[in-house]
């Protein structure tokens, strides 16, 4: 008989406690009837209400909004192109594509395309933003379709194709609905990658343009407000769903899929 | 036969092209191209008015070699940079210290529980980076709980109150928060696959529990160590949010002077000198811990036991 590993099991709870305690009192606080950020006062849902008349605030959701559905239509196309060809054809440029922007530090790709944009004279705004995010979430799409590809049967498409079907039709009527979770779980994580983004969106976005992130960047600059609270917990809420839905269409993202990256 | 035979090959290479075109143009584009021209703006002079001079002046090529010059000759940003490397193994070993269990716990419990305690481990993650930052702000704040105990124990033994918020441990402490998942994940994928017939038999043998791990488990999970260090590694290098939020003046990372040079001084050569020193020294330590996390697989089966 083998003791139960209590030791293991206080100091895993620890862990969680660590990774969930910070996120729980953002939470909490954005329900406190209290200016501060310090001690529980009473329940108030006035900082929801706040935040739904800040024209800024606003703003700045629509602008993520119409980015994140941008960004993630765009970077599915080209995400299953990119998976399907490194599935199929193991191409080592693609590869280098696809993997570099998701390895190298967020910073790098922020500075190099903020370099990019300014010398092409193209003014930075929404459309610099969803170009840049486009380029960083075509590979997280690529690593779910892959996986999705590694995880099906090859011969079925090739069953369609002997059966007299062109290439394009048996993409269209065995292969793609077969990787159709996939390709819906990539569109979402796309979707999550670039509502949630600061790094890159800071340094490609140019002084006019307000997102989500950069708009609670700059409050938090000035000081700690309740109406932080409230928005980060719903956009807490919108990335919960989103990452629940992909954990089901893809399990294989959880674990082992992460080595890839 | 000979003539399908070849059209079949043809198409398929254009069935190629059609698919793997797109993807690679854009990403030559807007990844490869960019980083290209930050690699050739390292190399240029600083514009009168920010960005880069003119390439063609009096006829003469703007090329040099200034900004590395400068880089490499004023210690203080050989000294920023020395701290972020700092930093960033700091953040590395916490990292490790924390997800360990964590890994381990995931890793032997029902195949019921794992997917569940895996998905706790990655939401956080998931959640917005600036939250999560947030979040730190506010339990490091002056009025809130944790400073006023920790202060209050501090006054009495007598001791000046410390601020927790704007300081190098609130850096650290976010640092590891934001990067444990990264961890976790490769740890995990190493430690499920261990054989456990291994530990029975030094149990049989009469090896305690510390001596188990050290001697089976502990070498075994090198790979996931190497992998998940790099993971953690990378990322906290190039940081400047963090620091930026909830670092005192002299908690400056090599990512807020990149961001300084960039967006205030806006002097693009010598910021794109500092990211190729960044990128390089990522590459370099990422490609050290792939080695060593190789080499150290070369035994045939994984879960053959290490020599001590």
């Amino acid at each position: 008989m083998r003791r139960r590993p209590v030791g293991l099991w206080a100091a895993a709870l620890l862990g969680y406690a660590f990774l969930y305690v910070p996120l729980f009192i953002v939470v909490v606080y954005s329900f406190n009837d209290s200016r501060l950020n310090a001690e529980w006062v009473g329940f108030t849902f006035d900082w929801y209400d706040k935040l739904f008349h800040n024209q800024d605030m606003l703003l700045a959701a629509g602008n993520s909004l119409l980015i994140g559905l941008t960004a993630s239509a765009v970077s599915t196309v080209l995400g299953t192109m990119a998976g399907l060809a490194m599935y199929r054809y193991r191409p080592r440029l693609l590869s280098i594509l696809v993997l570099a922007p998701i390895a190298i530090p967020e910073i790098l790709m922020g500075v190099s395309l903020l370099i990019f944009f300014v010398l092409l004279n193209l003014t930075l705004g929404l459309v610099s933003v969803a170009l840049a995010h486009i380029a960083f979430c075509i590979g997280f799409v690529a690593i779910v379709v892959r996986s999705r590809l590694a995880g099906m049967d090859e011969s079925l498409t090739e069953a369609a194709r002997d059966c007299g079907a062109s290439p394009l039709n048996a993409f269209r009527y065995v292969t793609l609905p077969l990787i159709m979770p996939g390709v819906i779980a990539g569109a979402l994580m796309a979707f999550t990658l670039s509502i949630d983004d600061f790094v890159i969106t800071f340094f490609t976005a140019g002084a006019g343009t307000v997102t989500l992130p950069l708009q609670i960047y700059s409050m938090i600059k000035i000081a700690v407000t309740p109406e932080v609270n409230a928005v980060s917990t719903l956009l807490m809420l919108l990335t919960l769903a989103l990452i629940i839905v992909v954990s089901k269409l893809s399990p294989s993202l959880l674990g082992t899929e992460e080595e890839n990256a | 036969m000979i003539k399908t035979a070849l059209s079949m090959q043809a198409r398929s290479r254009l069935g190629r092209w059609l698919v793997s075109g797109p993807p690679v143009l854009y990403l030559l584009i807007f990844f490869a191209a960019p980083a290209l021209i930050m690699v050739l703006a390292s190399f240029r002079t600083p514009g009168d008015f920010g960005g880069l001079a003119p390439l063609l002046e009096n006829g003469k090529l703007d090329l040099n070699l200034e900004s590395y010059a400068r880089f490499f000759t004023e210690s203080v940003y050989a000294q920023i940079f020395v701290k972020s490397v700092w930093y960033a193994l700091l953040t590395t070993l916490f990292c490790l210290l924390l997800a360990y269990p964590l890994a381990a716990l995931i890793a032997r419990s029902g195949k019921k529980h794992r997917d569940l305690l895996l998905l706790l481990v990655i939401l956080p993650f998931w959640s917005n980076f600036l939250i999560r930052i947030y979040a730190w702000m506010i339990i490091l704040g002056p009025n809130a709980a944790l400073a006023r105990t920790v202060n209050g124990v501090l006054g009495w033994f007598g001791h000046e109150p410390v601020p927790l918020l704007f300081s190098s441990f609130a850096v650290l402490v976010c640092l590891v928060y934001v990067h444990l998942p990264f961890m976790v994940l490769p740890l995990y994928a190493n430690l499920e696959k261990h054989d456990r017939a291994l530990l029975d038999a030094a149990q049989d043998l009469g090896a305690g529990a510390w001596q188990r791990f050290w001697r089976i488990t502990f070498p075994l999970s090198l790979p996931g160590v190497y992998a998940g260090a790099a993971l953690v590694f990378i990322p906290a290098l190039g940081i400047f949010a963090i620091p930026d939020i909830l670092g005192g003046p002299e908690d400056s990372l090599i990512g807020n002077v990149i961001k300084q040079q960039f967006l205030e001084t806006r002097d693009w050569p010598f910021g794109s000198v500092l990211s190729i020193v960044l990128t390089i020294a990522a590459l370099v330590l990422a490609g050290t811990a792939a080695w060593v996390g190789r080499r150290s697989l070369g035994t045939p089966s994984s879960a053959e036991p290490a020599r001590a």
